[in-house]
């Protein structure tokens, strides 16, 4: 399963932390106060600071991206400029230009902005998973395997599913939305809630049920770092079929790598 | 040869970042895997100076990896370690305040203590003292054993000792903060916490158990290696690596 070591690659073993506190409303104020300087404006900022000063600050940034990558929850360019960047918003370009780079050549990580509207950055692995096993098993966290039953699903179903199809396979695994699971706690919370803070996943209202029901499509995190290639292979293993026998979704995740990597 | 990292250096850093702390034997290991997944030249002698090609590109973000020796293998491992803020307020980010002074009083009691080591009960019982919002026993009991899983602490029986990556990390705060109580072993000049003591009273030197077992070896009349005083305590065996390495 090196797709779960993938997936959560960088993830410590992390339990229920603290949660920033900051509303949603209070970020969107913040993000509408902070309008991105202009290059002369960075150009000026830049003369003031010394090169040790600004290297600090990147390096402020950066531990700050690892940070939050842990918990896989994206970061928003307003609370970073407000809790880290701080009094050198004026040089913002500059020091978001060079913590992609830190991140890309240090730690092999690339710096991805999935939102431009609103802004969110999150960190997405450039390295891909080895072939042989590492000999340091990393601590994968069991959501992952989960997460991945989910997406694998979703991928078959031609991108988008209703709730029902999810909760039923999960319960085929024995894993009950409705019963808290000892490895997962509340599922119906993470699922719905932690693996769509995340960006795994997206979990939206389809409009004008009685009752109200809900679809699940993949959310960018999962588009900028699942291997739709690695599920059919997976998915090939498991079922004793080769990947290609799944025409529509081998040539999907041929053609979604292709465009992948070349952005890389 | 190279300076400049490449792929293998990436994916080695990487393995550490989730896992904070490997020994040699892993750390021997993942250096040769990170360099067949990239097709890279690899020297079994020369994982130091593949690590310090990374710390020479960490060093810019306050970050190492470290090497240091396990109090109970006597193993050497190697840590990432953040010296940005090299005291406690590097687990600010986990931790709230009044979790952080439960851990600043059970290294008070484990710094102060002579073998380096302390009891649940010691530490439930400080919570009586603590000047920020204080912890149920519950709470207090939960919160050891996150210490434990974020490899900050060790348990065994309910007493707690330092782990190698606290001691590897926080070294130089505990030095700081512990100027007259912290020790050093007397024969690697680490700090030293759980270990043996020179029971003369104007001797007292410190030795880590795994040094004590290296250096009385093969000696069956130990003696204080400082003041030549009889060394009353059982000289423990050299543990030796097991073959397949893990924490």
């Amino acid at each position: 399963m090196t797709q779960r070591n993938r997936l959560s690659h960088t993830q410590s073993a992390s339990q229920s932390r603290r949660q920033p506190s900051t509303s949603a409303a209070q970020e969107e104020d913040d993000d509408t106060i902070f309008t991105q300087p202009s290059s002369t404006q960075v150009q000026k900022g830049l003369e003031k600071l010394t090169a040790a000063e600004v290297e600090r600050k990147v390096a402020e940034v950066v531990q700050y991206f690892l940070v939050k990558d842990q918990k896989k929850v994206p970061v928003r360019r307003a609370e970073l400029v407000k809790n880290v960047v701080k009094e050198y918003r004026n040089v913002y370009p500059e020091i978001i230009k060079r913590t992609a780079r830190t991140l890309d050549q240090v730690f092999g990580l690339k710096l991805v902005e999935i939102d431009s509207k609103n802004h969110m950055y999150i960190l997405v692995n450039n390295l891909e998973p080895a072939d042989g096993a590492s000999p340091i098993n990393s601590p994968t966290s069991p959501k992952m395997g989960l997460l991945f039953v989910i997406l694998s699903v979703v991928f078959m179903k031609g991108g988008v599913v209703r709730e029902n199809l999810i909760w039923n396979t999960l319960k085929k695994l024995r894993v009950d939305p409705g019963e808290k699971h000892e490895e997962f706690g509340d599922v119906k919370r993470l699922v719905t809630d932690e693996f769509v803070r995340q960006r795994y996943l997206e979990y939206a209202r389809i409009p004008h049920t009685e009752p109200i029901e809900h679809e699940f499509r993949w959310g960018q995190r999962a588009d900028a770092e699942v291997s739709k290639a690695k599920i059919l292979e997976f998915l090939g293993q498991l079922f004793e079929q080769e990947p290609q026998s799944w025409s529509q979704q081998y040539k999907e995740a041929h053609s979604s790598q292709a465009s992948s990597s070349s952005q890389r | 040869m190279s300076r400049q990292m490449g792929d293998s250096h990436r994916r080695f850093l990487q393995t550490m970042m989730a896992n904070g702390i490997i020994d040699e034997q892993g750390a021997k290991a993942l250096y040769q895997h990170c360099c067949e997944v990239h097709s890279t030249q690899c020297a079994a002698d020369r994982l130091d100076d593949f690590i310090e090609v990374i710390n020479s590109k960490l060093q810019p973000m306050f970050m190492q990896i470290r090497k240091g020796m396990s109090e109970v293998t006597g193993y050497q491992h190697y840590a990432l370690v953040n010296m940005a803020e090299t005291d406690i307020t590097r687990m600010s980010s986990d931790y709230a305040d009044n979790e952080l002074e439960l851990f600043r009083k059970t290294m008070d009691l484990i710094v102060g203590s002579e073998n380096g080591t302390a009891s649940s009960t010691d530490i439930l019982n400080s919570t009586d003292s603590m000047t920020t919002k204080k912890l149920k026993k519950s709470e207090t009991e939960h919160l050891l054993s996150r210490f434990v899983q974020d490899n900050w602490l060790s348990e065994k029986r309910g007493e707690y000792t330092l782990s190698t990556r606290c001691i590897i990390e926080m070294e130089q705060y505990i030095r700081k903060m512990y100027p007259d109580q912290v020790k050093v072993c007397y024969i690697c000049h680490n700090v030293a916490f759980q270990c043996q003591i020179c029971e003369k009273p104007t001797c007292g030197i410190k030795i880590h158990n795994p040094c004590v077992a290296r250096y009385f070896k093969g000696r069956p009349d130990p003696h204080c290696p400082a003041c030549e005083e009889f060394w009353p305590h059982e000289i423990p065996e050299i543990r030796r690596p097991r073959s397949q390495s893990r924490r």
